[in-house]
Parts: C-alpha cells; sequence; structure tokens
C-alpha cells in the first residue's frame, strides 16, 4: 500500500492539482492504479476546453473592448474641450490604491475560499440572520468607505474568465489536463497588463489558442498562438510594417521584430538553437501584415485576425537556411510548421516540459526520449504526455519542486472543498505570492524554478495565507482527515505528529497546508 | 504592514463596515422594541462573555496552590513562590494568582472575579481538537454535533425574550456559538499573520524533512520582522496580547450598546506551552498578562453593563503537573475556570482540592478534575438568564442531568 500511495502522490500531485477533499477518494482512486488515473483525462479531448455560458468569443469581445475605449476616448476629448483639465478628474477609472494591494491580497485567499462571506468586506462576517444586526453607536466609523467603483467591461471579463479557470481547476478530476493548459498558457504566454485588449482577451487567448491543442498538435497551437489577436498586441506585431510594404513606404514606420524573436527565442527553437539576427529580420518581415481588424472593420470584423497584404514585405524570405517564396499569408505559415517540427524546438519543449513536471534539473534521458517522441510524432502533444506518464522518471523522481502560487493556492481549494464563486481573492492572492494571473512580467512567462517560488518572503507569505485560509476553514473540518485525504500514508511521522498536536483546528490546517506534503509536488 | 497598524490604531472607531451598517440600519427598526430581555424584577440586563483560550491552559501556573507542599517540586523552574520578585498575588492563604494578572487580582479583591480550581470538561483524552469540540459543543464526546452550546442556550430563552442575537468575535464563528440561532460576526480590521508559535513548530518540522523549505521560511520571517521595525509592536492576529485587548474592546462596545449582542465568545490561541513556559515572567506570562487586559478592557468598555456582566474564561483541557524536560507542561486534565465582571459573586477559590501527591494525580500525571465545567456553566446561565435545569441538562448540555448547576456565582 505505501508504494501505491506514493504513487497516488505523484498522480495527484506531480500531475495534477493535488487531492480533493469532501468524499471524492482521489487518493484510492489514483492509489489504484496511478498511471491510469492520470491518463484518464487525456482520453476525453473535450475535457481540456473551457466553454462556459457567457464566455464570448475573442472578436465579440475585441468588438466590446474597442468601443469602450473609443468611448472613454471620446469622453475624455470632450472633457478637454470643454474645460481645462483638472487634476484628478481623468475619465478612466483607476481602483486599486497601490500601497493597499498586499494586504487586500493577504486577507483575499481565505475570504475568497470561505462560503457565505462578502468579499468585499473582509472585516465583517454577514450575520446569519442579518435581521437580527444590532447596529451600535460604537460601530460608526468616522468616514464612510467611498462606494466600490463599478467594474468595467474589461475587469468584469478578465475576472469572469478567471472564474471559469479556477472553478475548473478545483473540480477537474485530478487536474493533469488543466496542469497541461497551464504549463502551454505559460508557455505561449501574453500579459494582461499589456493593455485593455490584452486583458479583455486573456481568457479567450487561453480558450481559443491553447486549450484546442494541449492534446493536438504542436504545430497547429503555434499557429493559433501567432495568428491570434492577443498575441499580436501583446508583441505589438499589429504596429509591424514592412519597411516595402505598401503602408510602409506610406508612413513612416517600419518593421517591429517583437513577435518573430519571441516566436524563435520562447516559442520553438529557444535560445541558442540555431538562429541568427538575420532570422529574426526576415521572420519579422514574413509576418508583417499578420494583425487583427481594429473598431471600424474596415480589414475585417473587429477583433478577427487579419493578413493586412498592405503591411506585409514583399518578396522572398530566407529563415534558417530555407527561402520561402512570397506568398502572402502562407509565407508565415510555411515558416512556423518549419520550424515547428525543428530538433531545436523538439529539444527545448521536451527540456521545458520534463522540467516544469519532474524537476529543476531533469533526468538528460527523459529529456531525449521526450524530444524523440515530440519529433516522431510531428509535435503530438498529447503523445508527448503520454510519453512523460510512461516514464519511469517521472514516478521514481522525489516530489522536489515546490508548488507554484497558483499550483499552492489551486490545491488548499481542493483540499478544503471550496469552489470559488468569486475569482478575487485568489487573484489578490497569486499577486501577493508573486504569480499575477495571465500577467507575468515578460513574455517568458513565470519562471518554473524552486529557485523563483522558494524565496525567503514567498515563503512567509505562504505561511500567512495558509494562516488566514485555516482561520476561516479550519472550523467543522479535521486537519487529520485533510492530511489524510492529502498524503495518505506517505505523510511522515513529523509532518503527522506537528499537524495532531497542533493547539487548534486553525494552527494545524495552516501547518498541513504548509508541510512539505502539500507544498512539494 | 504600515496599513495593518494604521488599522489597529484606528481600532478606537471600530471599524466595521459600511456593509454592517446597513445591515445594522435595516434591523433597527425591527428591534426598537428591544430589549425585553432585561430582568424586569430587578432591572438587570444581563451580559455574558466566553473567552477560550485554546492551546489547554495550565491552571497550575496560572492560580498556584502555592500551599500545597508538592506544587513547587512538581512545577520545578517554572513553578509560582508567595516570596521575591515577581511575587504570585495570593488569594487566599491556599492559592496564588500569576502576577502577570493585577487587574484580574483588583477584580478577586472587590468579589467582582472568581476561580474555579480542578475543572475539566468530561473529556479524558489529550487531543486539542476533540478537547476543544467538547468544550465547544457542550456534548460528553468530541465529533457528536455542529453545534454550540451558548448557541443552544441562546435558543433556549423564553419566547419573547429574545436576545439580539450572539456576538462571534473573530474570523470565523467558534463552535460554541454555531447553530441555529442567529448570531452576528464581528473581528478586528487586523489581519491575521500567522503566529511566532505556529511558525516555529512549522521551522521545527522543516528542520527534520526540509531544510531548504526551513532555510526560505527562516529568512522571510527575519525579513518580515525587518520590514517592520520592531518585533515587540503589536502584531495583528489572535495570538498577540495587543490582539487579546483589541478584540475585548471591539466586544465589549458592541454588547454595550442597549441593542447589542447580550452573548458573545471569542478564542485566544497561543496557550499550548509546551517548551519555554516561563515561570513568573516568560512565555505564558505574557499571554496571562493579554489576558488580564482583555478583561480590564471588557470592563472598561461595558461601561454601566459591567454590573451585569459575566465573563466565563475557560480551555479545553489542563497540562501535566509536572514540568517537562523542556521546561514546560505536557496536555494534561484538570484546569481552572475564571470568572470576572460585575455580577460575579467573586473573591473566592471554588475547589474541591484533590492535592498534587502522586496517587492524588490524574493518571498519576494531570491535576485530577472535582469539578464538571458543565457545573459551571450551567450556572453561570441559570443565574444569569434564568434558564431552566431541565433545558440546561437537556438541550444545552445534552446528558447531562447528573451535573448540577453551581450555586451562587452570580451575585
Amino acid at each position: 500500500m505505501a508504494r501505491d500511495s506514493q504513487a497516488a502522490l505523484v498522480a495527484l500531485n506531480r500531475f495534477g492539482f493535488g487531492a480533493r477533499g469532501g468524499a471524492s477518494g482521489d487518493v484510492l482512486d489514483a492509489a489504484s492504479d496511478p498511471r491510469g488515473f492520470v491518463k484518464a483525462e487525456l482520453g476525453r479531448p473535450n475535457r481540456v476546453l473551457l466553454e462556459v455560458p457567457g464566455l464570448q468569443s475573442t472578436p465579440a469581445l475585441g468588438k466590446a473592448v474597442f468601443d469602450y475605449q473609443f468611448e472613454i476616448q471620446q469622453a475624455r476629448e470632450a472633457a478637454k474641450s470643454a474645460a481645462p483639465p483638472a487634476a484628478g478628474e481623468g475619465a478612466s477609472p483607476r481602483l486599486e490604491a497601490k500601497g493597499q494591494r498586499r494586504n487586500l491580497s493577504l486577507n483575499g485567499i481565505a475570504m475568497e475560499m470561505a462560503p457565505k462571506e462578502s468579499p468585499r468586506e473582509p472585516q465583517a462576517k454577514p450575520a446569519e440572520n442579518p435581521g437580527a444586526m444590532a447596529p451600535a453607536e460604537a460601530m460608526q466609523p468616522n468616514a464612510p468607505k467611498p462606494a466600490p467603483q463599478p467594474l468595467n467591461i474589461i475587469q468584469k471579463t478578465f475576472r469572469a474568465e478567471a472564474l471559469a479557470r479556477l472553478q475548473r481547476a478545483v473540480i477537474a478530476d485530478g487536474g493533469f489536463a488543466e496542469r497541461l493548459v497551464v504549463f502551454w498558457s505559460n508557455h505561449f504566454c501574453i500579459s494582461a497588463n499589456k493593455g485593455g485588449p490584452a486583458r479583455m482577451w486573456a481568457g479567450s487567448f487561453e480558450r481559443e489558442a491553447i486549450r484546442p491543442h494541449v492534446l493536438g498538435r504542436f504545430a497547429d497551437m503555434l499557429k493559433a498562438v501567432e495568428q491570434h489577436p492577443a498575441m499580436l498586441f501583446f508583441l505589438d506585431n499589429q504596429q509591424s510594417l514592412g519597411p516595402d510594404s505598401r503602408a510602409g513606404k506610406n508612413r513612416n514606420r517600419g518593421l517591429n521584430e517583437n513577435l518573430a524573436r519571441e516566436i524563435l527565442e520562447l516559442h520553438t527553437l529557444g535560445v541558442g538553437g540555431g538562429y541568427s539576427q538575420d532570422d529574426v529580420t526576415s521572420l519579422a518581415n514574413v509576418i508583417t501584415g499578420w494583425t487583427y481588424a481594429g473598431r471600424l472593420g474596415q480589414l475585417g470584423a473587429p477583433g478577427t485576425f487579419v493578413f493586412n497584404a498592405n503591411a506585409h514585405q514583399p518578396g522572398a524570405q530566407r529563415v534558417m537556411g530555407k527561402v520561402y517564396d512570397a506568398g502572402g499569408v502562407a509565407q508565415g505559415e510555411a515558416v512556423l510548421a518549419d520550424i515547428a517540427r525543428h530538433p531545436s524546438t523538439a529539444k527545448f519543449i521536451a527540456g521545458k516540459f520534463a522540467r516544469h513536471f519532474v524537476s529543476d534539473d531533469p533526468p538528460a534521458a527523459l529529456v531525449a526520449r521526450l524530444a524523440d517522441v515530440f519529433t516522431k510524432t510531428g509535435g503530438d502533444l498529447k503523445a508527448l504526455a503520454l510519453a512523460l506518464v510512461d516514464s519511469d522518471e517521472a514516478w521514481s523522481a522525489p516530489l522536489s519542486k515546490i508548488r507554484s502560487p497558483y499550483e499552492f493556492l489551486v490545491a488548499a481549494g481542493r483540499l478544503l472543498a471550496q469552489v470559488p464563486n468569486n475569482p478575487n481573492l485568489y487573484l489578490a492572492g497569486l499577486r501577493a505570492l508573486g504569480q499575477p494571473l495571465w500577467s507575468p512580467a515578460g513574455p517568458n512567462g513565470f519562471p518554473d524554478s524552486n529557485a523563483a517560488w522558494l524565496a525567503p518572503e514567498g515563503m512567509k507569505l505562504r505561511l500567512d495565507i495558509s494562516t488566514q485560509i485555516a482561520s476561516r476553514l479550519a472550523e467543522g473540518v479535521d486537519p487529520r482527515d485533510l492530511l489524510e485525504l492529502a498524503a495518505a500514508d506517505t505523510a511522515s511521522v513529523e509532518t503527522r505528529r506537528t499537524v495532531e498536536r497542533a493547539e487548534s483546528r486553525q494552527q494545524a490546517l495552516a501547518l498541513l497546508l504548509m508541510s512539505p506534503e502539500f507544498q512539494r509536488r | 504592514m504600515e496599513t495593518r497598524m494604521g488599522c489597529c490604531e484606528d481600532m478606537r472607531s471600530l471599524p466595521t463596515t459600511r456593509r454592517a451598517l446597513l445591515l445594522g440600519g435595516a434591523s433597527f427598526a425591527a428591534w426598537a422594541y428591544l430589549p425585553k430581555f432585561a430582568r424586569a424584577a430587578d432591572g438587570r440586563d444581563p451580559r455574558l462573555v466566553l473567552v477560550i483560550l485554546r492551546g489547554a491552559l495550565d491552571g497550575l501556573a496560572t492560580i498556584a496552590p502555592t500551599a500545597d507542599p508538592d506544587y513547587a517540586g512538581l512545577h520545578g523552574a517554572i513553578a509560582l513562590s508567595t516570596s521575591g520578585p515577581n511575587a504570585a498575588l495570593p488569594l487566599d492563604n491556599f492559592f496564588s494568582l500569576h502576577p502577570a494578572m493585577p487587574e484580574f487580582s483588583r477584580m478577586y479583591r472587590e468579589k467582582k472575579a472568581a476561580v474555579i480550581h480542578a475543572v475539566a470538561t468530561p473529556y479524558r483524552d489529550r487531543s486539542h481538537f476533540d478537547g476543544q469540540d467538547v468544550l465547544e459543543s457542550g456534548f460528553a464526546g468530541p465529533g457528536r454535533v455542529q453545534s454550540g452550546w451558548l448557541n443552544r442556550a441562546l435558543e433556549g430563552l423564553p419566547k419573547g425574550e429574545r436576545v439580539a442575537s450572539g456576538l462571534a468575535v473573530g474570523p470565523i464563528t467558534p463552535l460554541v456559538l454555531r447553530g441555529a440561532a442567529p448570531t452576528v460576526g464581528w473581528a478586528p480590521l487586523a489581519l491575521p499573520q500567522a503566529s511566532e508559535d505556529t511558525a516555529m513548530r512549522l521551522l521545527d518540522l522543516y528542520q527534520h524533512r526540509d531544510a531548504a523549505l526551513g532555510s526560505a521560511l527562516k529568512q522571510g520571517i527575519a525579513f518580515d520582522k525587518a520590514a517592520q521595525g520592531d518585533d515587540m509592536k503589536p502584531k495583528p492576529g489572535t495570538g498577540g496580547v495587543a490582539a487579546m485587548r483589541l478584540a475585548a474592546r471591539g466586544a465589549a462596545r458592541l454588547m454595550a450598546a442597549d441593542n447589542g449582542p447580550r452573548i458573545g465568545a471569542l478564542a485566544f490561541d497561543g496557550w499550548d506551552t509546551h517548551a519555554n513556559e516561563g515561570g513568573p515572567i516568560g512565555r505564558l506570562a505574557q499571554l496571562l498578562g493579554g489576558l488580564d487586559g482583555a478583561l480590564a478592557e471588557f470592563e472598561t468598555a461595558l461601561g454601566p453593563r459591567w454590573r451585569d456582566t459575566v465573563i466565563v474564561v475557560a480551555t479545553e483541557f489542563g497540562r501535566t503537573a509536572r514540568i517537562n524536560g523542556t521546561q514546560g507542561t505536557d496536555h494534561g486534565t484538570g484546569t481552572v475556570a475564571l470568572l470576572a465582571g460585575g455580577a460575579v459573586n467573586g473573591g473566592r477559590v471554588i475547589a474541591d482540592w484533590p492535592g498534587l501527591k502522586p496517587a492524588s494525580l490524574h493518571q498519576g500525571r494531570d491535576l485530577a478534575p472535582t469539578t464538571d465545567l458543565r457545573a459551571v456553566m450551567k450556572g453561570v446561565l441559570k443565574d444569569q438568564f434564568g434558564l431552566a435545569e431541565k433545558v440546561l441538562a437537556e438541550s444545552v448540555f445534552p446528558e447531562s442531568a447528573k451535573v448540577k448547576p453551581m450555586h451562587g456565582l452570580v451575585a
């Protein structure tokens, strides 16, 4: 049994988001057939799609955000022409006071996870019978709090997308499919911080460009990503003009290499993957004209990918030693198709994949095998995932990686059987712990190493957040049972003792959430 | 961090929220005919506060049997003494109070505070969770029910004489107040941070199991302290001494209102003193000082209502009579309950003292319980609120008919 439990932990923690609480029986299920448990989720391709009522397509969201920004701009200009500018009366709403962010976020998590609590008012607990609440004179605050600003369309959309993703992660069987989504989404990351459209599209980008291909082909994902308006906006390709294109000659603007460079460096070949600056420039030329239609829809329906021949650099281009004849959008698609199956890409992806799931320093043999599978299957990502599950290394390597903040918070939500009905406090917690959802600092995504997440301040914050989660949710649960659910008989004697000897349920739960068994995967 | 400190200082204004005020405003009219709970006969409008000390209070260190010949030997280096520096405060010619509790001492002299010694719930094992479950559920064993005896006491009040609900202080409603009767919650604005005790326990675990996590956390805590500038500043949360006062002050203000809750419950953490418990000064002394301060806050902030108030301080079980190898005490059985408040018939230590001879100790290690804590609770509920003995024996503390309410605890 001990051996099976250990494998169950690998199945649940290394590959998934951890055991669910309640009566899920995840550990038992995983222990009876660990590999089968992990693979089961890959047998249902629909499982990686996220189709939730209310979530809209990228074009629909694009239209909404363009219209919204247009209105704001109109209002601003009207105000400007009507009166001299007055300080502090800008038309764009600012929601968060910077100095309070961290505290809000610290408070947040537990609030979010606790049902029936009012997320906006972390200090007040709604009365079980509100009618019985008695006001006391002493309760009058000195100054009433300002009413919260209503959310704008961008914020509403972002939160709805975040909520759908969080809910899926918390309820997913083991979570391997969702972990794959998160991996690929981070590999091909955009950042919502880029601006309104990026925030608006952060969720739809993942739903449309990542999820459909997580169990499909790498080349298809690559194409979907590089042609998605969110990526084109994030890496400025909608501004890039072929120097000799009609638009380039008419205007005083030209090539922007941003997207082309990241395609080669971050999305496919990797640093040292054999490309040169010339290749970057050539690829940048190749993908000029890859853009999306704007508000007025001159090039197509607003918010859809379009190829703008007017901005495209004419002529043949040489990329990685191969000449690609002129051919409009097909020229770039041909380049992408080729670099998707380049050996450097296979190596780069295999290494990153193994590093994410197995260890910061994965066994070379495993990486080589994964690269081989990637190459032989023509970049079949389901085959890649199955090869990882079938490898012995993935099951024998110690659970040495620390959970990322996202994995940690989702795992806590799962263990405590708290399906969020509001994402704000998860979002705040992720911000506090340095992994704001869909908002990495750069196009290289969030780091994926113990060096990044096992930082001193991060650990202290994790402890505080665990304490807050526990202070709200420990009542009514037995931390000893939860430890059983989370780690079964693999829990160390010391962890068991630490949880059992805690002086309160709250303390026990906080310690459980911070235990190596819960933090490592 | 600054925001947090600011919050604490703002406690004067009892920062409630717009939402709470709105709720309150809406209910104002509905409760305008209240309170009819006051006992018309003598004009009393009683209040009851339950303070739970989570972690198991060392009763022998709080109220020391300084005249018991075996006490000093058992409690060893941390034993209190009636002489010397930091001498314990004599309560009678047998028991002495921990010197960190001067306010309680004054209340005792004013006959507004009392001690019940060698007391315990019916629970006889040594798990904190289960012990707290028994303490709060009011049942004879753990895990029986998801409601608490204080809530069931609210339910048991005569119809038409409803109190304006129970007040739960802290981010969650403690089990003792959970149940069908309405309760309201209030928590100090301060965000709970992990207590030092929790951090120490975790570091200890990491030391054995995960050195990398340990060294990161250790540094993180050090950074945090440096960032806060001064580790002696009051820390928000439920464990700190300052936080105890804040919670008490806030609760007292709410309960002082004419239409405020008449029954409240709060819990303080950190009493699990396995190591370096300290004697007249030290870790336990600090905590007791915080508790003492909280009692004083209640006295001040309840104003005229203090006269009608009983505060009961209780814990899940006691600690070993003999200190362990790390200058602390392990989980035990018999301990103390404290009563304070203007309505308390005080100035007494109530104890059927079992003695501390080896043969007298429960299982050869703990102060033997001679009083059932439920008798104390029943006595207070009966005298404060006129709850019938039958209700107390059947619904508030089920199957406790044999445990008679203690008489005369309320003046």
